[in-house]
């Protein structure tokens, strides 16, 4: 083992090159591009024995990947936002192949606006493919991730390729000192790639993909899909308890923070939930009992783990990184059909959307949502949900909008600039 | 084996590999020229479908192929090839499988695929230049949707998108000559009424490297509105006609492999079909009619300097 100061990125690609990928179909974006690069500069000095080719759009990249994994090889690619949506149909249809490979995504906000700031609308479009999601919150965990996603997704009981999910700029360009795990170590876990019976070969022909008629054959094959996610749970822990066997780190389903003996509790996923840790020690430093539950998987969704982990909670806040237009964030929705008519549920679970675009989340914000939470549960009223945005921002906003103005009137009126 | 192999009709394979009972149209002339071309290709081989008449080939659990088949979606069948034939690059290369197990990759594409919203996907796979054949069935139109106008469709034909009393408007997009942009190892046109000829085409594509691209005019009793009994007809007149040109593109050159002589006028191929009877009724539409004739005129005075 060794350590290194890696971004994101950059462990990502350990991930691949750990597990001994053979193919590695690919197509850059930002904030993705780096993990192709480097994987590309590691085959070129044959420091990996892997195929690199680029497609021409991420909707062939996907189909590539999975085309591969047909035919018997271990595969992994990358992309993030606009991309992971051009490949969209592709999610869908492959995921019904029952081909297990990894792509890793560096989630970025979704056109439009268009942005390089880092969101989950676009991995959140990706929720009901039939891919499995990891959400990673350090370096660390997107280089592990990515060992324990192949283990995942080949299992025999699971059979579905695996998406790891990374936050753009906040992990993706982050330097943060990561164990490298040996590669002998790292094989022995990951195995070796097997096919079982999906392979085209010459001597065993195979009809993959075909179509059906009617919903009953239709239904019988997606529920299939469906029957293995809702099994992968198991297996992940299995994987996982292995993996921490291994290599000494754990990776539970859900990363819980100070939430065992904590009243209140927030939710939330990726990166920006390390804001929310320090938010947890400063709020309990005044004595409020408050923790953080922040789950890993996104699918499977881990519905029984957080009926458990907030029975007899006085209030959850779930603060989403993504936003359902017209209806608002998707873990919220996602968790209150989990709790809903439970035992024991608590009976206060609010919403909040904010980190749009990379937009900062302060710890006045996570003190104002901890008292509001408080203020709600003692009142036993849930307020509408809230959009996180602050006076200052509106005020810039208002300063762009007045610039945009006075422009436009300059052009209408012919003014033209020296 | 090359393409003097098939000198004469009974050289032809006696074989027929393709099952029967799949669920194509009567006199469908895609599924005519499939099967003469699969019994040159072989079992050896797995064909890579996008979106078409032809996904219906394989329905679950039944399929007329011996070899395998993957169906992709409409836009990335070439992708589709890619990562097979890149798979199976790397298994040989690392010793897990071996060459006996090696197969032909084909692509299977109606013309909407070809012509539209997979060309890019293709472009790219001749740009790789990756190993495979790509076999486009053109039946002129957005068949398996109901014979929508596509860039495969010719000009004044009647479809479900252009049913004014001047057909569609636009012109047969010219896929032989983008293709052969690319420079790939080999373009050619071919026929299901010609056999002869497509087997010495497919034949020689078989024996090649590299991207190996066919387009197969393939009369569609369905969509361009004539009795199946008449698909052969159809077919021969589309060459005899020289509405369809038999020709290949191989070292940077184009060959005319069947130039018809005398050249049948088109009208005698319009007429037949359904789609291009608003050409002769309730009036016959001469200046239509010359101007395809003179089209189809220009394109083999070309060919002939
Ligand atoms: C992305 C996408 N858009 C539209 C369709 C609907 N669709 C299915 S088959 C087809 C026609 C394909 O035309 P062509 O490639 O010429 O094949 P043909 O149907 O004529 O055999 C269309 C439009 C689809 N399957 N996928
Ligand atoms: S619609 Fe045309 S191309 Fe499609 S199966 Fe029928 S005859 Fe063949
Ligand atoms: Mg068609």
């Amino acid at each position: 083992m060794t350590r290194k100061l890696l971004t994101g990125n950059g462990a990502a690609a350990w991930g691949a090159r750990l597990s001994a990928s053979d193919y590695i179909p690919a197509f850059p974006i930002t904030p993705q591009t780096e993990i192709i690069e480097t994987l590309a500069g590691w085959i070129d000095n044959s420091d990996l024995d892997a195929r690199l080719v680029t497609l021409e759009s991420e909707h062939s990249m996907i189909t590539a990947a999975a085309a591969a994994a047909s035919t018997g090889v271990r595969v992994f690619s990358a992309t993030s936002s606009q991309g992971l949506l051009y490949g969209m149909e592709m999610l869908y249809t492959v995921a019904g192949w029952r081909s297990p490979f990894v792509l890793v995504n560096v989630s970025r906000g979704l056109a439009s606006p268009i942005t390089l700031g880092p969101d989950h609308n676009d991995i959140m479009a990706a929720r009901d493919s039939g891919f499995l999601q990891i959400h990673c919150a350090t370096c660390q965990e997107v280089l592990d991730s990515t060992l324990i996603a192949f283990r995942l997704a080949e299992h025999t009981r699971v059979r579905l390729p695996v998406i790891v999910n990374l936050d753009g700029f906040y992990l993706s360009f982050t330097r943060e000192p990561v164990d490298i795990p040996d590669s002998k170590l790292a094989r022995q876990y990951v195995g070796d790639y097997d096919a079982e019976n999906i392979r085209f070969r010459a001597s065993a022909p195979l009809s993959q993909a075909v179509a059906v008629l009617g919903g009953s054959p239709y239904s019988y094959f997606r529920y299939e899909s469906h029957l293995a996610a809702q099994d992968s749970l198991e297996i992940y822990h299995e994987v996982t308890e292995e993996f921490n066997q291994l290599f000494g780190r754990q990776y539970d389903a859900i990363d819980c923070y100070r939430s065992d003996d904590a009243d209140y509790v927030f939710v939330m996923m990726g990166s920006f939930a390390t804001k929310a840790k320090e938010a947890v020690d400063q709020l309990r430093d005044t004595g409020f009992a408050i923790g953080l539950l922040r789950p890993r998987l996104m699918r499977p969704f881990p519905a029984q783990i957080f009926q458990q982990l907030l029975a007899c909670k006085k209030g959850v806040a779930v603060i989403d990184q993504n936003l359902s237009m017209g209806m608002g964030g998707v873990l919220h929705s996602e968790l209150a059909a989990s709790l809903y008519g439970q035992a024991h549920a608590p009976p206060l679970l609010m919403s909040y959307i904010g980190g749009l675009g990379g937009r900062d989340i302060s710890s006045e914000e996570f003190f104002e949502i901890a008292s509001e939470l408080r203020l709600s549960a003692e009142q036993g009223k849930t307020p509408p949900p809230r959009l996180l945005y602050t006076k200052t921002e509106l005020r810039e906003v208002r300063k762009l909008q007045a610039v945009a103005h006075v422009e436009r009137q300059d052009l209408d009126e012919g003014n033209t600039h020296e | 084996m090359s393409e003097l192999t098939y000198r004469r009709m009974k050289d032809l394979p006696s074989t027929h590999l393709l099952g029967t009972g799949t669920p194509m149209c009567a006199g469908c002339g895609g599924l005519n020229a499939l099967h003469q071309i699969y019994d040159i290709i072989g079992e050896k081989s797995i064909f890579i479908n996008a979106a078409g008449c032809m996904t219906l080939l394989s329905v679950y659990p039944f399929t007329p192929f011996r070899g395998s088949w993957l169906y992709t979606a409409m836009a990335s069948a070439p992708a589709g090839a890619q990562g097979v034939r890149d798979a199976l690059d790397v298994l040989l290369q690392k010793n897990r499988m071996s060459m006996q197990d090696d197969m032909q990759v084909v692509v299977l594409t109606g013309d909407g695929a070809a012509y539209g919203m997979g060309l890019s996907a293709t472009s790219g796979a001749m740009e790789r230049d990756l190993d495979f054949m790509y076999i486009c069935y053109d039946n002129e139109g957005y068949g398996n949707t109901g014979q929508q106008y596509s860039g495969a469709t010719p000009h004044a034909a009647m479809t479900a998108t252009s049913r004014g009393p001047r057909g569609f408007p636009g012109f047969k997009k010219d896929l032989f000559s983008i293709w052969s942009a690319h420079k790939p190892a080999y373009v050619a046109t071919v026929i299901g009424t010609e056999p002869l000829d497509l087997a010495r085409k497919i034949e020689k594509a078989r024996s090649l490297k590299g991207p190996r691209m066919i387009i197969a005019l393939s009369p569609c009793p369905t969509g361009w509105d004539y009795d199946p009994q008449d698909s052969v007809t159809v077919g021969k007149l589309a060459v005899r006609t020289g509405v369809w040109p038999l020709k290949e593109y191989v070292d940077g050159k184009v060959v005319h492999t069947k130039v018809p002589h005398p050249r049948k006028p088109v009208e005698e191929y319009l007429k037949l079909q359904g789609r291009f009877s608003h050409l002769f009724e309730p009036q016959r539409d001469d200046a239509l009619i010359n101007e395809i004739q003179a089209k189809v005129g220009a394109y083999w005075e070309d060919v002939d300097s």
